[in-house]
């Protein structure tokens, strides 16, 4: 029975009497993460799936750690690594056709560069030369959020109005666990599943907010818990397991455009970086923990795989290596670039129409910037 | 030429026309909130466009004003123009990180490429009698966000006019609407409503030659009222009714304010950080030297709103009006 089938059969018939809305039972997660790699359900998995997967995450991790290796030479003003958490981020995109909309929050350039968006426009953002570098249309990807959230209710809008123009797109948002927290995500849950939107939400639960473990962000059982009371199915699913991820999603986009309505997906992940390359996850984490999670790698999941069944072999996995590396010398190499900015953009596109105000100050701008351009000589003389 | 029999409307109506006529003409027009469907807002002034268009155009939703919002941003996003209703002043504070955050600037940080066509309407300010939360002067905070319009009408024709652009602007307008002018009534034709100037101008409601009264929506009828009564004085006063505080209309108010020389800026909203505070600063800046006294504001307490036995000593009134008019006058004797 699918969820739309369900809320049929409770809507309220008269006697009014106060009847529960369905049996949570369909709605509830399962009790372990979903896993795909090193069970039985490997053999029925693609295997040109697989090597794609592949390649986007070790594309994804070498991206990685070359937008942190830019904080370091500062190039970057900020980078949020995924690092361990690739194959959500890969997988995620992945599910989508291209006619769908991906809502990244701030962690989640990857999966914006597996839509297709340059990597360089991609961290635009981070880089601080814009706030946004790419156009969101040219790969309907919005741009990345850093209020914890409040990209979610976008996507169901999204999504609704794309139901109601009769397409059939669905939309995919993403969040973290620290995120679930914020009233943004109980309003676009409730409106999601009210209004039956097509719209996935993926939950990447790696552990913690900033420092803020699991265990004193909820009192859920689970994150994909919180489906149940909206009325949307929750999955549970290892975020490390791409060919888990890429599964589950692909269930639920498949479930939304066929006018299935929402569903939460929690993918449990660890985040291996500390939060930023401006924090110290010393102080809250033990090395123990991280070595764990190491075991548990993502890329290293999937590679067992792919040579154990012997669907890669070393040039294989070299031209993968290669792919890599090509990709992360470019984005040293443009990065190194300036980005050749132009400060009178300042005033271009806060309204349609420039006021005004905002007139008066351009002309104030171009004044100081024609005056800089004649040297401190010359404003030495204006000023006698 | 046809006559058209021209009927007293109310403010509140001629906001359901503008509303159904921007439907009307284009089909991306979507209306959103707490209660506009069936009951057509707490206010009616969605009366009858979920019966008209449908559910799918005019919905009743969670009640949720960030929810509202941020779906009004995907909605835009993909097309749409949605209309947003909040109910009360007090109760879009919820959806204020949106507005702050997404709504506001959305077109600057994707450098144009994804403008949000949405409007916020929000019954705003006193006079209502309303319990705690239902009077706020809310419009010093969406002034202080730039990349918002923020406009406010004070005239049926205006209410109609204004908000007819507001739907179609490219950029995101909150729109204030004075609660306690909804009921206020003036002659005006439905059928051809005339055309009224666009967001961003104010309108000289009233000549005058000794001072100017700088005001916006529900002060407005108290500026015209008190500018009345000041004949009995013998001073002529000017009103500007600026229509919009962004885009503010620094032209027209400074022309006034140099013909007359004297300024008293009006609003309900409190003074201390209020918008009169930027207001009286502009004109200072930009008319000093035909300046005969200071810009005075005559404004709300800075209180939390006060409860509705108490609000009439709270709110500006003609009363109050006169004693800053007599004020410069004062001021300019010496
Ligand atoms: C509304 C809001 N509050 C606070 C912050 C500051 N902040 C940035 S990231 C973060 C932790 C977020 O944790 P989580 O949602 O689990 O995502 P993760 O960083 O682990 O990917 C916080 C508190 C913010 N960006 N937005």
């Amino acid at each position: 029975m699918t969820v739309l089938e369900q809320r049929g059969a409770y809507r309220p018939s008269p006697p009014p009497a106060w009847q529960p809305r369905m049996d949570p039972a369909p709605l509830l997660p399962d009790a372990e993460p979903y896993r795909v790699l090193g069970t039985e359900a490997a053999a029925q998995a693609d295997p040109g799936l697989l090597r794609r997967l592949h390649a986007q995450l070790v594309r994804g991790r070498r991206y990685n750690t070359q937008a942190t290796a830019l904080t370091k030479q500062g190039r970057l003003a900020v980078y949020p690594s995924s690092t361990g958490q690739e194959a959500c981020e890969v997988a995620a995109a992945l599910a989508l056709e291209e006619r769908d909309w991906l809502f990244p929050s701030y962690r989640d350039t990857l999966a914006v560069v597996a839509r297709g968006v340059d990597p360089v426009e991609a961290l635009t953002l981070l880089r601080g030369d814009w706030h946004t570098g790419y156009d969101p249309y040219a790969h309907r990807v919005a741009p990345l959020s850093t209020p914890l959230a409040t990209q979610l209710p976008h996507a169901v809008g999204l999504a609704h109005a794309a139901r109601l123009k009769g397409d059939d797109v669905v939309a995919l948002a993403m969040v973290g666990d620290g995120g679930t927290s914020e009233g943004d995500f109980h309003e676009a849950l409730n409106f999601a599943a009210v209004w039956q939107a097509p719209v996935v939400f993926l939950v990447q639960n790696n552990g913690f907010a900033i420092s803020v473990p699991l265990a004193k962000q909820t009192a859920a059982p689970s994150l994909a818990h919180k489906a149940v009371g909206y009325g949307m199915p929750g999955r549970l699913v290892d975020g490390n397991d791409a060919a888990a991820v890429h599964e589950v999603l692909t269930d639920a986009v498949r479930h939304a455009r066929a006018g299935g309505g929402p569903t939460l997906i929690e993918a449990v992940t660890y985040r291996i970086e500390a939060h930023t390359n401006a924090d110290d996850a010393t102080r809250y984490r033990g090395d123990a923990e991280v070595e764990a999670w190491r075991a548990h790698d993502p890329v290293r999941l999937l590679e067992t795989e792919l040579t154990e069944r012997g669907l890669i072999d070393a040039a294989g996995l070299e031209a993968v290596r290669e792919d890599a590396e090509a990709m992360a010398a470019d984005l040293r190499e443009r990065m190194n670039q300036d980005p050749g900015l132009d400060p009178m953009d300042l005033f271009d596109h806060v309204y349609a129409e420039t006021t005004s105000q905002l007139r008066e100050q351009r002309d104030l701008l171009r004044a100081e910037l024609a005056a800089e351009q004649d040297g401190p000589d010359q404003q030495e003389g204006d000023r006698r | 030429m046809t006559t058209v029999a021209v009927k007293p409307a109310t403010m509140a109506q001629a906001l359901t026309r503008a509303m159904r006529d921007a439907m009307a003409a284009d089909p991306t027009v979507h209306v959103l909130g707490e209660d506009v469907g069936t009951l057509g807002g707490v206010f009616r002034v969605t009366d009858g466009l979920a019966k008209e268009f449908g559910e799918d155009r005019c919905t009743d939703t969670p009640l949720a004003e960030a929810g509202i919002l941020g779906a009004a941003v995907g909605m835009a996003m993909y097309g749409l123009r949605p209309v947003v209703e909040m109910q009360f002043d007090a109760f879009a504070y919820p959806a204020f990180e949106q507005l702050v955050s997404h709504v506001s600037r959305m077109r600057n940080r994707t450098r144009g490429r994804m403008p949000l066509p949405i409007t916020v309407r929000i019954p705003y300010g006193g006079g209502i009698g309303g319990v705690e939360h239902h009077s706020d002067s809310s419009e010093a905070y969406y002034m202080a966000t730039p990349g918002l319009h923020v406009v406010t009408p004070a005239t049926v024709a205006d209410a109609y006019g204004l908000l007819r652009r507001a739907i179609a602007s490219d950029d995101p307008v909150v729109f204030l609407e004075p609660k306690r002018l909804y009921w206020s009534k003036d002659t005006w034709n439905p059928e051809e409503p005339a055309e009224v100037e666009p967001i961003g101008r104010a309108v000289v409601r009233r000549t005058g030659r000794s001072a100017t009264l700088i005001t916006y929506g529900p002060s407005v009828p108290v500026c015209m009222e008190a500018a009345e009564a000041a004949r009995a004085e013998g001073w002529d006063l000017e009103v500007v009714d600026l229509r919009s505080l962004v885009p503010f209309d620094d032209a027209t108010v400074c022309a006034s304010v140099r013909r007359t020389g004297r300024a008293v800026v009006v609003h309900e909203s409190t003074g201390f950080g209020g918008p009169g505070g930027e207001i009286a600063a502009r004109v200072t800046e930009r008319c000093f030297h035909h300046l005969e006294a200071p810009v005075l504001r005559v404004a709300g307490f800075d209180l939390p709103y006060p409860p509705p036995m108490l609000e009439r000593h709270h709110l500006p009134g003609v009363d109050r009006v006169l004693d800053a008019v007599a004020r410069l006058q004062w001021e300019a004797e010496g």
